[in-house]
């Protein structure tokens, strides 16, 4: 019990994290119906930069506590993000936004892989050590759980983050604007919208969120480099995809669940298959979960116009 | 018309001294540019220094004097770079080869070697496939993978605890490493709790390492990188598991401590393959000849390049002749005191005995305990 309550909390943290992403992955489909490959590789940007900005602050301000430190590194990584996030959707999309469906995703694959090479011109194939503002230090253990500050942390944040973001496109003037645009961008433009800039803001905000994820992860772990992004961008993927992908709630809960079932997989996976399967399943097991899900409910979890788009 | 004049003074000189001496040339490759190109230059001195020693002792073969010459050349450590240097190398007509330094570069570059019918003698390739390709003259005088596995789990079976969990990232390095520990573990009486897997790009190993505690093993056995044994480290500490923590030498490095931060301590060990200089038989006298020729210490491979350059000329001795199709047959058979302890190989060509050195976390570095 303790350790499927350990386990459990494993996944939630990773889950979130995964959600936090996806949710970049799904609002710009939603809008634009195309898969922004590069959406990692802004996490990894905004890990790295935050890296660099805490680097500074810690030689030429180190009065400067723990916690501020860190925010200031967050809004440093989270503000040059929103600039990356423009500028991709300026560049790179904009003027494709008519082309046939194939030449904006091998764009934004060759996006990925520019970010990818430049990091790595700056900051070098090598692992760097991110300063752990926030305890990892395990809290007294409840009912044998361990959970240490900075997982807490996320928690909190994404969630916050979440529940911001929902608010923000179905209460506000912005998020109407947003979802007529997704609707039709055509006849939203003739009822007066500046589908540009919504598209435009769209990008802003995934960035945003993926630069927070970024510094949570990199948090979290204690490091950053220059492919870091690959992963979560690609487990994120899978989770807006479970969820419905172009559906904010859908990408939430496909976070969520997917850190669980990653999680509660590579733990309980080999018991279930009677020691036939094990823990270097724990991949495999996650896209069966999705293959399965896709299988009974073509458009995810909680999916919605996938079938007029893809 | 003075360049000619020159030119054909230095041509009389190489002339008349190669009528008077045969000059054999021995190749050695590793990187001598990049990151690794001060571990590069020990490999090479050493085989200078084996060279310069016996010349100054004299050699003849087949009747006539030898003088040996280097011909030193850089892989980059990179393993397109070493096919080429390897080519390079088979085509200036070297009678052997000490190198390369990365089993990345080795292996490529064997093949290359095996159809010149060039003898290699590698002095830091660990990767068990150099020697198991079926080449006949490929060898390495220092320990490879195998022996580091059994090494790892020979300690930990009976010197950290009995119950043992495995972890391994399911590269080719990785997995060869942790199934020799499966084995080794076995046989010294230890039992294995699980077996688990992760990727050398994973960064999350909390799942994994929750079931692990389930377990409740005495030690945790990591094969694989530092990269991802410094964060594993970190997860083990916050998960509370009080294990022991042993890894090869993909994890026996300083950036490991950099990434484990406070959570490394004197419960992490690590192996390297050979052994720490103060401990080799013939290391103290090496060290001091070593220093006075090159005016620097000796970094780890110089003792063994030395000893694999030494291995080729023994057996050319033996073999009275530098051809590489009479003398190769012959380094199967070398058996003579290195400075690294005997030099012999086994039917594979891996040094017998290859020695393994345990290290232990102590006061913010690796310190060798066995």
């Amino acid at each position: 019990m303790e350790t499927l309550l350990q386990q459990t909390v494993n996944g939630l943290v990773v889950g979130s994290v995964y959600a936090l992403v996806a949710l970049g992955y799904t609002m710009v489909y939603g809008i634009l119906g195309l898969i922004n490959f590069a959406h990692g590789d802004v996490l990894m940007v905004g890990a790295l930069v935050a890296l660099e900005a805490i680097r500074l602050l810690q030689v030429h301000a180190p009065e400067l506590g723990l916690v501020p430190t860190l925010l200031a590194g967050l809004s440093v990584s989270v503000l040059v993000c929103m600039v990356l996030g423009y500028t991709i959707e300026r560049t790179a999309y904009r003027r494709l936004r008519n082309a046939p469906r194939l030449a904006p995703l091998i764009t934004a694959i060759g996006v990925s892989f520019l970010l990818q090479t430049i990091a790595m011109i700056i900051w070098g194939r090598n692992y760097h050590t991110f300063p752990q503002l926030v305890s990892t230090t395990p809290l007294e253990p409840v009912a044998g759980v361990f959970i240490t500050p900075v997982q807490i942390a996320i928690l909190v944040v994404s969630a916050l983050l979440m529940v911001a973001l929902m608010l923000l496109v179905n209460k506000t003037r912005l998020g109407r604007a947003m979802r007529a645009t997704a609707e039709n961008h055509k006849v939203a433009s003739l009822m007066g919208v500046d589908t540009n800039k919504i598209i435009a803001a769209t990008f802003i905000i995934g960035s945003a969120l993926a630069a927070v994820a970024g510094v949570m992860f990199s948090s979290n772990y204690g490091i950053a480099h220059y492919a870091m992004g690959f992963m979560p961008g690609l487990k994120a993927f899978t989770a807006a995809v479970l969820g419905g992908i172009g559906n904010l709630g859908g990408a939430m809960l496909g976070g969520l669940v997917l850190g669980l079932v990653e999680s509660i997989g590579a733990g309980y996976i080999e018991d279930m298959s009677f020691g036939f399967l094990n823990s270097s399943y724990q991949d495999i097991f996650a896209f069966m979960i999705l293959g399965i899900v896709l299988i009974f409910r073509p458009t995810g979890l909680l999916g919605e116009r996938v079938a007029d788009r893809a | 018309m003075k360049h000619t004049l020159v030119a054909l003074a230095v041509l009389g000189l190489g002339a008349s001294s190669a009528y008077a001496q045969e000059v054999v040339k021995l190749g050695t490759a590793a990187p001598l540019t990049g990151t690794q190109a001060h571990l590069g230059k020990d490999i090479e001195n050493g085989v200078r220094l084996a060279i310069e020693e016996y010349n100054a002792k004299g050699v003849t073969l087949g009747g006539k004097k030898v003088k040996f010459e280097v011909q030193a050349e850089d892989d980059q450590a990179d393993p397109k770079t070493a096919t080429t240097v390897a080519q390079r190398l088979a085509d200036s007509g070297v009678k052997g080869v000490i190198g390369h330094l990365n089993s990345g570069a080795s292996i490529p570059a064997s093949r290359i070697y095996n159809e010149a019918g060039l003898p290699q003698v590698s002095p830091a390739s660990t990767n068990p496939k150099l020697t198991q390709q079926g080449f006949k003259a490929a060898f390495r005088t220092i320990a490879n993978d195998v022996q580091q596995g059994q090494a790892i789990g020979r300690y930990a079976a009976t010197k950290l605890g009995k119950r043992i969990a495995l972890i391994d990232d399911r590269t080719a390095y990785g997995q060869g490493l942790a199934d020799e520990v499966d084995k080794a573990v076995k046989a010294a009486g230890g039992t294995l709790t699980g077996r688990e897997f992760t990727s050398d790009k994973a960064t999350d190993f909390l799942a994994i390492l929750t079931r692990i505690k389930s377990q409740n093993p005495d030690v945790i056995v990591y094969s694989g990188m530092d990269t991802q044994g410094g964060p594993m480290l970190k997860q083990i500490k916050q998960l509370g598991i009080t294990a022991k923590f042993i890894t090869g030498d993909g994890g026996c490095t300083g950036e490991i401590a950099k990434l484990a931060g406070d959570a490394i301590g004197a419960n992490a060990f690590c192996t390297q393959p050979g052994l720490p200089l103060d401990k080799m038989p013939g290391g103290k006298d090496f060290n001091a000849r070593f220093k006075k020729r090159f005016n620097t210490d000796v970094q780890i491979y110089a003792p063994y390049s030395y000893d694999a350059t030494a291995a080729i000329i023994e057996a050319m001795k033996a073999a009275n002749s530098s051809d590489p199709a009479k003398y190769g047959a012959f380094i199967s058979k070398v058996h003579f005191p290195g400075v690294i302890g005997t030099v012999a190989f086994d039917a594979k060509g891996d040094i017998k005995d290859g020695a393994v050195t345990v290290y232990q976390f102590k006061a913010g570095k690796w310190e060798a305990v066995q």
